[in-house]
């Protein structure tokens, strides 16, 4: 059992990322602990525990934009932005009950040190694209700042987006800035039925391409939709198709009538036709972000893919033979959630291998610790991305004291 | 403006440098160096600094960039990355003793990909011109510069260009998919691509507005967004700007992102008027362009939502655009603002600091303030929507000492709106311009944290040396890590 360190404030978090880099002591750096079996398994001698470090410190609707220490809660965060009818746009999944931890765990901090975003990344952006600026001590023990408060800022290098994704590896935020944005006020879901993963793909691609702002687009086949606790999903009895309107209410309803004449003059999806309102809507899409299919299914193995849209269906045929395969699709085909019996190096092998062949990145969401100890969790890099990956830790981390080995062990 | 000491070595070969340039881009007119062909890249859009560089070289492919790199690397000869010379702030000012690597003859677009919306394009492409080769199937490219007619996409890469409907639909780090890089020794990597999110690192991030320090974008993709299907302004003027700031934020408030959302003070209401006659009504101090773009359904929901806000909030004229082009009389003075302050003055800088929108009457005000102690003339054009505050403060070059007092009165601009919340920069870059005052917003820490991101990439910072930092500092010297041993760490600190 590691000794844990619980700092209330920036102070205490220097003093002790300084000790460590003096002492060369690794530390794992953890929020609520949500995500902690979120990458490779670490073996620090301490933890750092960020949860002491919270509250939201600047909330101004009007500029839309919101300050926290970094170990608040996501759910006060949440609480906060509901109040002003308010949102963290990238719509985080809460992702604590498919890592087996209770819902609504989870930090501002380290939702952004994950960069975890929801189906509205392909038109809203991901977390990286609301990071607007935080505080932070680095691996050499020293306190800095990057970013600001204010939406539009080419001031100095974009550090906020090298922090978002970087799993604690360089830096330990004490304070983040967000862009927030108005919740929208509607929402609507077209689902189509019975189409294969192809067929869905290229709906999926007509209705983000035309001018009717989806905002979530996401195939299930048969077996996950069976799952939903949607009944017109679940009742289907076949695959299911499903693309978000929001906004507006005139809006919405006219942009939903109009995608619902133009899928109809497209083909197949013609007979098979259905719109979920409000909570409908709602339940289907946080099933979508939160994993649903494989919260139930806690023994499989999961992979996170990501490859252009049109290659996503591809990707699934030619891995359907993996033992126990169960996939679906999220942004419009791109993103790939593909469960699989926790085998190993061979399922590693034929999953990387077919994203190599289109371009893209794999990333193991959930094994045993021995399986993540024994594949590479990232999408291994190419060498000279992999050098210059390592001098970028270098320079925020030169001891390797932060989260050593959480991405690829060499950072 | 001081620059780093150029290296008389280095001039010294300038003959022979030409000479090995010439085997490494062989194509006509892919190396320059006749003083008289020189000056054309002497400055870019920041004209107020020239210098003619010691050669200009033209690659016509990721091969040539990346041996004249290898070369250069090799050789330690300073590299000035160009792009189309729009830039603001200086980022492509020459080194009397660099090469200036130009983009211009990568100029084509090489893939159009509807069903994954995206244009991988060589960086030499114009703005406009990726929103060109897809318009006629409906599509654009969101992010749109003034300068977008000319500027190119991977300067706009370089610099994280903004334009008007950033507020909506975010600057280009936002609408970047993926690029093709060559690092200063020759390395070609790759960062993104047609797919979303980073495998490791946000690389991608990271170069995106790093002003040519990191190394040379060589090839892009974009995604493009499908055009709203109808577009309506509101033209709206209040008595005070207070009132207008007042009206943008509780448009906001009610849950409303306008497509485009611009303010202008009373002295630009007056030059843009004289020159364009957008119809611009002249009685008012603040006046209000507010765009909503969408389904027709939702813009008619909009437009009279936001009127009725702007009544309530005191707006003494408010004009809907009936047709498209009346929407494009009310942007032409927007648009036009620089050239029209460029009439009623010899010359003029553009400032580019971002401000919490709220404290926008009280920067106004310290401005005038300024205004009268400089004894120059301000006027104001703001992005009001994500509060990028554009002052142009008239000045005449040709007065003595005229130049110096408006960059000191710049610099007092800039360094308030970090004092109230905000930051030097909001889409120009910092380049030479802002260079010096980078310490008004970050401390020496801050600063050599960026700088060990640039010997990540450029160990022995040949690239676009002299510009984004105050000072330069070997990266042998900001590896070295100060050791402070001592005690475990405060016996007060809950432990578990």
């Amino acid at each position: 059992m590691s000794d844990s360190w619980k700092p209330t404030d920036d102070a205490q978090v220097l003093e002790a990322v300084a000790w460590a880099s003096a002492e060369e002591v690794p530390l794992e750096i953890v929020g609520q602990g949500s995500k902690r079996s979120f990458g490779r398994p670490l073996q620090c001698e301490r933890d750092l525990d960020l949860s002491g470090l919270s509250g939201i410190t600047l909330y101004e609707p009007g500029e839309l934009v919101l300050s926290a220490k970094a170990g608040t809660a996501l759910s006060e965060i949440r609480a906060a932005l509901e109040d002003a009818r308010q949102e963290l746009a990238f719509e985080p999944p809460d992702l604590a009950p498919f890592f087996g931890r209770p819902a609504g765990a989870g930090t501002l901090g380290g939702t952004i040190a994950a960069n975890l975003s929801g189906p509205r990344r392909i038109n809203a952006g991901a977390a990286r694209d609301h990071f607007l600026g935080f505080q932070a001590v680095s691996g050499r023990g020293e306190r800095f700042k990057s970013g600001g408060r204010v939406m539009k800022n080419v001031t100095g290098y974009d550090l906020p987006k090298l922090l978002a994704g970087s799993f604690g590896t360089l830096a330990v935020m004490t304070d983040v800035t967000v862009k927030v944005l108005p919740a929208p006020e509607k929402q609507r879901t077209v689902l189509l039925f019975g189409l294969d993963d192809a067929a869905a793909v290229a709906a999926l691609s007509a209705a983000l391409g035309s001018p009717h702002e989806v905002s979530g687009a996401a195939h299930l086949p048969a077996a996950v939709a069976a799952g939903s606790s949607v009944d017109f999903v679940a009742g289907a009895g076949t695959a299911v198709t499903a693309i978000r309107l929001e906004g507006h209410g005139p809006s919405v309803e006219a942009r939903c009538a109009a995608l619902r004449e133009a899928l109809a003059a497209g083909g197949p999806a013609a007979a098979a036709q259905e719109e979920l309102h409000s909570q409908r809507s709602r339940t289907l899409w946080r099933e979508i972000a939160e994993l649903a299919p494989f919260v139930v299914r806690p023994e499989l193995a999961v992979w996170r893919i990501s490859v252009a849209p049109s290659e996503g269906p591809k990707v699934a045929a030619t891995l359907a033979d993996l033992p126990e395969m169960l996939h679906y699709f999220d942004w419009g085909g791109g993103l790939l959630w593909l469960g699989t019996a926790a085998g190993g190096t061979a399922e590693e092998v034929r999953v990387r291998g077919a994203v190599a062949t289109v371009g893209g990145h794999a990333t193991l969401l959930r094994a045993p610790a021995r399986v993540r100890l024994a594949v590479p969790v990232f999408q291994p890099l190419d060498a000279a991305r992999a050098a210059l990956s390592r001098r970028v830790k270098e320079g925020f981390d030169p001891r390797r004291i932060l989260n050593p080995g959480r991405m690829v062990p060499e950072l | 403006m001081r620059m780093p000491e150029p290296d008389g070595a280095v001039i010294a070969r300038k003959r022979a440098i030409v000479e090995t340039l010439r085997t490494l881009v062989p194509g006509p007119g892919g190396v320059i160096f006749d003083e008289d062909e020189l000056r054309a890249y002497e400055t870019d859009g920041l004209t107020a600094y020239r210098q003619i560089p010691m050669i200009v070289v033209l690659p016509s492919s990721t091969a040539e960039v990346s041996a004249v790199l290898r070369y250069c690397h090799d050789e330690g000869i300073k590299i000035v990355p160009r792009g189309a010379g729009t830039g603001l702030s200086g980022g492509a000012l020459p080194l009397a003793d660099g090469i200036t690597l130009g983009l211009s003859k990568l100029n084509r677009i090489l893939e159009v990909d509807y069903p994954n919306r995206c244009v991988v394009t060589q960086p030499g492409v114009t703005n406009l011109g990726i929103t060109r080769a897809v318009e006629a199937e409906g599509f654009y490219y969101a992010p749109d510069p003034s300068s977008q007619i000319a500027c190119s996409i991977g300067g706009n890469i370089a610099e994280n260009s903004g334009g008007v409907h950033c507020l909506k639909y975010g600057l280009t780090t936002n609408n970047v998919l993926g690029v093709e890089f060559v690092l200063m020794d020759g390395t070609v990597v790759r960062f993104g691509g047609k797919h979303l999110d980073a495998e490791g690192y946000d690389l991608l991030g990271v170069v995106t507005g790093s002003e040519g320090l990191l190394g040379i974008v060589t090839e892009v993709t974009v995604r493009i967004l499908r055009k709203p299907a109808t577009a309506r302004a509101l033209l709206l003027g209040f008595p005070s700007s207070e009132q207008a700031g007042d009206c943008v934020a509780e448009i906001i408030a009610a849950g409303i992102i306008p497509g485009g959302m611009e303010m202008m003070d009373k002295p630009a209401i007056h030059a843009t008027e004289a020159f364009v006659h957008a119809g611009y009504p002249l009685d008012v101090e603040a006046l209000l362009i507010v765009e909503l773009d969408g389904p027709e359904a939702e813009v008619e929901h909009l437009i009279e939502r936001v009127d009725a806000i702007a009544r309530q909030q005191g707006a003494t004229y408010h004009r809907a655009s009936a047709g498209e082009a009346e929407r494009e009389a009310f942007w032409s003075g927007r648009k036009n603002a620089f050239p029209a302050v460029g009439r009623i003055s010899p010359d003029y800088l553009c400032m580019d600091g971002t401000i919490p929108r709220n404290r926008l009457p009280e920067v106004l005000a310290r401005m005038r303030e300024m205004s009268e102690r400089y004894g120059l003339r301000v006027a104001n054009v703001f992005h009001a929507g994500d509060g990028n505050l554009h002052p142009l403060i008239l000045y005449d070059a040709n007065k003595p000492d005229e130049l110096a007092r408006t960059e000191a009165f710049g610099a007092e601009i800039l360094k308030l709106c970090v004092e109230v919340g905000g930051v030097l920069t909001g889409e120009h870059g910092v380049g030479v311009e802002k260079r010096d005052l980078m310490g008004a917003m970050f401390d020496e820490t801050d600063l050599k944290q960026q700088q060990r991101l640039k010997c990540a990439f450029d160990p022995d910072q040949l690239l676009n040396p002299g510009k984004v930092f105050p000072q330069l500092h070997r990266c042998a010297e900001l590896g070295r890590l100060h050791v402070h041993h001592g005690k475990l760490p405060f016996p007060d600190l809950p432990r578990f």
